[in-house]
């Protein structure tokens, strides 16, 4: 029944300049399909996390193995944060477009511009296709971030507190839309928070980070209070 | 004005010139590199006095240190924090060996000062086409990798996490911005290079709605001020570098201005 699509095994990992590793000793296996949060305080080690699993960070030991092999996992990430320069001539549609990357024509051609169109459509900024990406609210650049991350059509999708500047009702538009194409077409999402009830809502596991421990589990099994208590015991 | 062959050349010349600077500028804006630019172009004063210390043409020499010193730059300033400092020393270092070479080649004054204002005269035909071969190999080079640089350029924290080739990527449009260094010096002169390579893409990115849009502008007006520029020196027989500096710089402030006039309004 399990279709692994990474394994991570033993994972020790961090940067090169610090002397202690910031994740030590990491067991888990993420499953086609599913949709899982990882929760833990500031600083406890998830960016990194998703960075070694980017391969942006090389394990310091230990490993990660993707499935069926290395290179057919594709991985679209929207990252915690971003510098995109206010005054640039780049509207959220170009911005979008800017992931369907290959030695092509500049122009992008009939069929992939109706493919933006219509990833635009789904994210709802289709009404926004033309307003510059440095003029676009919190908001609606997260759904932008979203947008060009999935135009790639990846097989993993990893969120990166992209909730966490969105007000109640963007953050469950954005996680209904995300939500949906996990169980329609079967996407893979990591999706980093620190809201415990959202994860609680959207997500059918947990892997929760702590300095010491590692803690997995199935959201549907706890209230938002236990895992709240289970966090806080490991601080 | 077009009886005279050197106002053809000229005019031909810096045709393929205020293209080519428009398409790159628009990337030396978004990746911020102005002051790169701008020491490519002393850089290019100490390679070209090497050319004539060697007795070669001008543009090789340049070519040949715009060249390596942007690879050296590429490798030791990959972080965006020390890129200055490292080009800061750099460019110490060539300007002191383009004085050196200058003043070891014996060739009078005037030949200077051409290296550094550019000149008009001075273009023949076989520089007209040593100029558009090198052009069209930059542009052709940049239509091929347009999508990743272009990415790379605009949101560099979406190209890494795509995997794209950060590292290559830059290396290969820094030999590309030492080329059109080159090319450009040789009507505005070395030390204008970086009016025509940045101010029309700057110009152009407070206008433009689309990436497309601003390269069509920067070209538009990286033409707008070398035409101008030829005819007005062609007119009153002043260097042309200095008209197409005030058109540019002109071009610039008054879009600044508009800028900030349109938006308190
Ligand atoms: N580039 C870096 N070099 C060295 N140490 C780093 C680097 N980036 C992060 N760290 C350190 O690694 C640890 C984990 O950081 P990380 O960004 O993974 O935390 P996080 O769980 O994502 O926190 P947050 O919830 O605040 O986003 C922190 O102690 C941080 O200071
Ligand atoms: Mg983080």
């Amino acid at each position: 029944m399990t279709d692994p699509i990474l394994q991570i095994k033993d994972l020790t990992a961090g940067y090169a300049d610090s002397s202690t590793p910031v994740i030590k000793h990491l067991n888990y296996t993420l499953n086609r399909g599913d949709f899982l949060s990882i929760v833990g305080e500031n600083g406890v080690g998830k960016t990194t996390l998703m960075k070694t699993i980017l391969r942006q960070l090389k394990p310091e030991s230990g490993s990660i193995s993707y499935y069926p092999d290395d290179h057919a996992v594709h991985i679209g990430y929207v990252p915690q944060f971003r510098n995109i320069d206010g005054e640039y001539p780049l509207s959220i549609r170009d911005f979008v477009a800017l992931n369907l990357t290959g030695f092509k024509l500049p122009w992008l051609s009939q069929s992939e511009r109706q493919k933006v169109t219509e990833m635009l459509e789904r994210t709802g900024l289709k009404h926004l296709a033309n307003r510059p990406m440095g003029q676009a609210s919190g908001g609606e650049k997260q759904k932008a971030y979203l947008a060009q991350a999935l135009i790639e059509e990846p097989d993993l999708l990893i969120l990166d507190e992209s909730t966490a500047s969105l007000d109640p009702i963007s953050k469950n538009d954005l996680l209904d839309l995300v939500l949906e194409i996990n169980q329609k077409f079967g996407l893979t999402v990591i999706f980093v928070t620190h809201d415990i009830a959202l994860a609680k809502k959207y997500t059918q596991k947990f892997l929760m980070l702590t300095p010491g421990k590692f803690i997995q589990g199935d959201s549907a099994d706890l209230s938002t209070e236990e895992i709240w208590g289970m966090m806080e015991a490991h601080v | 004005m077009f009886r005279f062959e050197f106002m053809q050349n000229a005019f031909l010349a810096g045709t393929i010139i205020a293209i080519l600077c428009g398409v790159i500028g628009v990337f030396v804006i978004a990746r911020n590199m102005s002051f790169l630019t701008h020491t490519l172009s002393e850089i290019g004063f100490a390679g070209a006095s090497f050319g004539v210390f060697m007795s070669w043409p001008p543009l090789n020499g340049m070519i040949l240190f715009t060249t390596i010193s942007s690879i050296i730059v590429g490798q030791l300033s990959v972080k965006q924090e020390r890129r200055e400092n490292v080009i800061s020393a750099i460019s110490a270092l060539f300007i002191g060996l383009g004085i050196l070479f200058l003043s070891l080649s014996n060739k009078n004054a005037s030949y200077a000062t051409n290296i550094l204002f550019g000149s008009v005269i001075g273009i023949g035909q076989s520089d007209v086409i040593q100029i558009s071969a090198l052009s069209v190999v930059v542009l052709a080079v940049i239509f091929v990798i347009y999508r990743y640089l272009k990415f790379d350029s605009f949101d560099p924290i979406g190209a890494q996490v795509r995997g794209v080739n950060k590292t290559l990527l830059s290396i290969v449009f820094l030999i590309l911005l030492a080329f059109s260094v080159s090319v450009a010096a040789q009507i505005v002169g070395s030390l204008l290079i970086f009016i025509l390579l940045t101010i029309p893409a700057a110009v152009a990115k407070y206008f433009a709605r689309t990436v497309g849009g601003m390269m069509t502008l920067a070209v538009g007006i990286a033409l707008f001020g070398v035409w101008v520029g030829l005819y007005l020196s062609y007119l009153t027989n002043l260097p042309v570098s200095f008209f197409i500096a005030t058109i540019e710089a002109a071009l610039y402030l008054v879009a600044l201005a508009s800028k900030r006039w349109l938006k308190t309004e």
